[in-house]
């Protein structure tokens, strides 16, 4: 099928995806999050009639459109980076993941669009609870929308509800539902868009503390702390239990990404889960070398996470890779071996096909059926190709947890310290929710490079592996490309920084809030 | 009902939904179009800024249609997808990059400290409605003069023109179907601003500026249907799907389908219509007619490119590489699936066109635009 691999361009490849896809989650979370503070601002104006909230529902908007339209900006090239970087995959498996893009497309594309301009032109156009009506669709657009991607992007990491098509050579939906509702896909969703409520409520605690400190909206900033801290205490809780399954689910789909995540390279019953550590950079999968320089571990935890019993076994990288045949793990090595095995009978099928020998086709389908499963593991080739980078996953995932626990008691004391009423003199609170925002971000990017990068070398985990999935461009088409995305990204992203900040500055207009 | 369908007839209708949804995208290049009249149409700040904001409320719109026919795409013919996007790779990156700078335009433009200045913003709404509308045109002008592609026994793409794409541009019919969508979407933009604007003086100048542009549109446009009644057509032998060359294919295709030649003609006396109401009447509704006519004159287009046993992506190169709506296609699953999914699209456009009847019904004004401090 495929007869040369550029591992160059492929890297590119992936490089360009993972700038342009990091590129966009810098302002999706943003835009998740701050739909719905959008709403639940316009919810208590058009409740209380004070015109107040509506100022304050106003301002914020101002800053929800700057960061929608770079969003925007940044997100039709993934739909067609698929096509353009990723061309194999899209043939591959586009009769499957074409489905949720079209779907995002008609259900959330259009609702986002269309009542988007209501929100920002409507106020004199319309009436007031249609507004407001708007204001929620687009909180509901924005947010189906991450729900149809990241449906995409869950049967990516756990592929269900299809199968391998020889005469097209390609994978075929066989099941929709179980698509949509694959747990990985949920949890996915969840654990995602909560992250984004999450980031949102960070962003206006950050900027309500700024003027709190500046000792200018008072009113105004004291207002949107006490809701974006309640939305963020709540997001911050449902972050935490949404990825505490997701981790669970993780166990059984994506072991290796588990075991990537807590740098386990010898499974353990009663595994323990490193709450910190330094990951030995000398540590491979076939020498003997300790997985760790320093670590600390709360024994028997990790396992109750993975398997939900202080028993239970969680399979190392290296069971992963050599199996291990008491826990009955079937390892990369035999993978590797029958999905060569399947490579060579689909070859076979297609060429009895061509030639019209129909029973030398029907034999190679029988061959090619038996290790059908493992048609991906035969484009690799070796072992330590199927195991990610472990010490970045591992840091990525501490980072991301570490900081995910930190704002939840971030918003606990802001709403302690709202509800005493002392928040205008809490000068160390307020920088520190200024610094936190930038760590949400951080925050954000880490899951995703737990997720993305966690899963390598799979474009489709176990299936497709992204040699394969690649584009059949050369590589300095990519290099030029990714430095295309590079320059015009970076300055859209100082354009959207330098008007939000002058924004920030100017504040809310008129009142006194 | 959906679930019963058999296959062939899932192509078509897909073949259908997606026509529509390209007919429509170009109906709402009116945004792209008004976009290249702001420089030269405008004589203060002012007006500028108002045609600006009509277009603002928009282009999301139009953004969103190229999306959806992205993903309709992908969904229902992901050879297509893979093969165009991933072989004419640079007629695509262009593409993309003229909506992404439009994307920001309107939201940065005006805004203070915004970086690259308001005259940046403007020329990127330029180059997104020139060079943007060019190239989607000269892409799809190749449905009718083929493309530089083999696939592979696995249906993997590889190019054989080292442009990636772009090549199609030097295509003489395809430059011209390309020139003729850059000024139809002029013509648009024109009536649409016409019908849309509270000032009298310059919609006495867009009146004009939409004759004038469907003057310019002509030419090409003449070309376009010599070119239709004259060229060599992909033909699929319906017995084997082998693909190969027919004189006269696409007259054949309007002969044998009439209700598509019905459409083409009526599409473009509606276009025409459109504007003379416009430049001779004092209505201003005209962008009603030419859309219509837009979106029947498309779908006459799509029609004659995908039906009656023609190759909607044909390989020049390679013959047996082209595509059909039938070998390019997702599975009978798939397609029945996302035919249940395409019900949804009638409540879609009826809510769009309630929203827009609720936005539209006061026409804007520079008034207006002083007191909101929320436009662009």
């Amino acid at each position: 099928m495929i007869e040369q691999i550029d591992v160059s361009q492929v890297n590119w490849a992936r490089a360009t995806f993972a700038l342009t896809a990091m590129y966009h989650w810098i302002f999706v979370p943003l835009t998740l999050g701050l739909s719905f503070l959008c709403a639940f601002f316009e919810s208590i104006y058009v409740r209380t009639g004070n015109e107040e909230w509506k100022r304050l529902t106003k301002f914020w908007m101002t800053l929800f459109g700057i960061n929608f339209a770079i969003g925007v900006a940044t997100g039709i090239i993934l739909e067609f980076e698929f096509g353009t970087n990723w061309s194999n995959y899209s043939w591959m498996v586009g009769d499957i993941f074409g489905a949720p893009l079209a779907i995002e497309g008609i259900f959330a594309f259009f609702l986002e669009a269309t009542f988007f301009a209501v929100m920002f032109f409507g106020w004199d156009r319309v009436t007031k609870k249609f507004h407001l009506f708007s204001t929620w669709m687009v909180a509901v657009g924005s947010n189906l929308s991450a729900l149809w991607i990241l449906v995409a992007n869950g049967w990516m990491q756990n592929p269900v509800g299809m199968k391998f098509n020889v005469d097209m050579a390609r994978f075929e939906m066989q099941d929709l539902w179980a698509v949509i509702s694959s747990p990985v896909a949920i949890g996915h969703f969840t654990h995602a868009t909560s992250s984004g409520f999450l980031l949102a409520s960070l962003f206006v605690v950050a900027i309500s503390s700024w003027y709190l400190i500046r000792k200018e909206h008072i009113l105004f900033a004291k207002r949107s702390i006490a809701v974006a801290a309640v939305f963020g205490l709540f997001s911050s809780l449902f972050v935490a239990f949404s990825g505490d399954e997701h981790a669970y689910v993780t166990a059984s789909t994506q072991p290796m990404k588990l075991a990537a995540m807590e740098a386990l390279w010898e499974g353990e019953t009663g595994a323990g889960l490193v709450v910190a550590g330094v990951p030995n950079p000398m540590k491979e999968l076939d020498n003997d070398e300790e997985a760790f320089i320093f670590d600390i571990q709360v024994p028997g935890v990790l396992s109750v996470l993975a398997t939900r019993s202080m028993d239970g076994f969680v399979p190392g990288i290296k069971d992963l890779a050599y199996g291990n045949s008491e826990q009955n793990i079937v390892g990369v090595d035999e993978k590797i071996t029958r999905g060569q095995a399947a490579i060579s009978s689909l070859a076979a099928y297609k060429a009895a096909k061509k030639a019209g020998d129909e029973p030398g086709a029907a034999t190679a389908l029988t061959e090619f059926d038996k290790n059908r499963d493992f048609l991906g593991y035969g484009y690799l080739q070796s072992v330590d190709q199927a195991v990610p980078p472990v010490s970045l996953v591992f840091y990525a995932f501490r980072v991301m947890v570490g900081l995910g626990t930190f704002f939840i008691v971030l918003f606990l004391a802001y709403l302690y310290f709202a509800y005493k009423n002392k928040l205008e003199s809490m000068w160390g609170l307020h920088v520190a929710g200024i610094v936190s925002v930038f760590l949400g971000y951080i925050a954000q990017q880490a899951g995703w490079i737990v997720s993305e990068v966690g899963r390598q070398p799979w474009a489709i985990q176990d299936m497709l592996p992204v040699t394969v999935a690649r584009s059949n461009l050369d590589t300095g088409t990519v290099v030029v490309t990714f430095f295309m995305f590079l320059l015009l990204f970076t300055a859209l992203l100082i354009a959207e920084l330098k008007i939000m900040a002058k924004q920030i500055s100017l504040g809310p207009k008129g009142g006194d809030v | 009902m959906i679930g019963s369908l058999d296959w062939s007839t899932l192509q078509q209708l897909w073949w259908l939904i997606v026509s529509v949804v390209g007919s429509l995208f170009v109906f709402l290049t009116f945004v792209q179009g008004g976009q290249t009249l702001l420089l030269t149409l405008t004589d203060d700040e002012d007006e500028k800024t108002l045609m600006v904001n009509s277009l603002g409320r928009k282009w999301e719109l139009t953004f969103t249609t190229l999306v959806l026919f992205g993903g309709a795409f992908y969904a229902s013919f992901p050879l297509f997808y893979a093969s165009s996007f991933g072989g004419a790779y640079w007629v695509w990156i262009a593409i993309l990059f003229t909506f992404i700078i439009q994307a920001v335009s309107y939201e940065y433009r005006r805004k203070p400290n915004n970086f690259l200045g308001q005259a940046v913003y403007e020329k990127f709404m330029f180059i997104n409605g020139s060079i943007g509308v060019l190239l989607i045109g000269a892409a799809v002008g190749t449905f009718f003069t083929g493309s530089n592609f083999v696939l592979n026994d696995y249906n993997l793409v590889q190019w054989t023109n080292p442009l990636r794409g772009l090549e199609a541009a030097f295509n003489v019919f395809n430059l011209s179907f390309g020139l003729f969508l850059v000024f139809l979407a002029r013509v648009l933009g024109a009536l649409y601003l016409a019908n849309n604007l509270d000032h009298d003086s310059l919609v006495e100048r867009l009146k004009k500026s939409s004759f004038n542009n469907l003057l310019c549109a002509l030419p090409f446009l003449l070309y376009l249907l010599y070119s239709f009644v004259t060229m060599d057509g992909y033909a699929v032998d319906p017995a084997n799907g082998m693909v190969g060359m027919e004189p006269g294919k696409y007259l054949n295709n309007l002969l044998e389908m009439p209700l598509v030649l019905i459409m083409l003609l009526a599409g473009l006396v509606l276009v025409v219509a459109g504007v003379v109401i416009n430049r001779f009447t004092a209505s201003v509704r005209g962008i009603w007619f030419a859309g219509l006519g837009t979106v029947l004159t498309c779908l006459a287009i799509f029609s004659m490119a995908g039906y009656n046993n023609t190759s909607f992506y044909p390989s020049k190169v390679d013959l047996a590489s082209s595509l059909t709506i039938y070998n390019a296609s997702s599975s009978h699953y798939t397609l029945t699936m996302m035919s249940y999914v395409a019900l949804g699209v009638p409540f879609v456009l009826a809510y769009i066109a309630w929203v827009w009847r609720q936005m539209d019904s006061k026409k804007l004004s520079i008034d207006e635009l002083a007191a909101d401090d929320k436009s662009y």
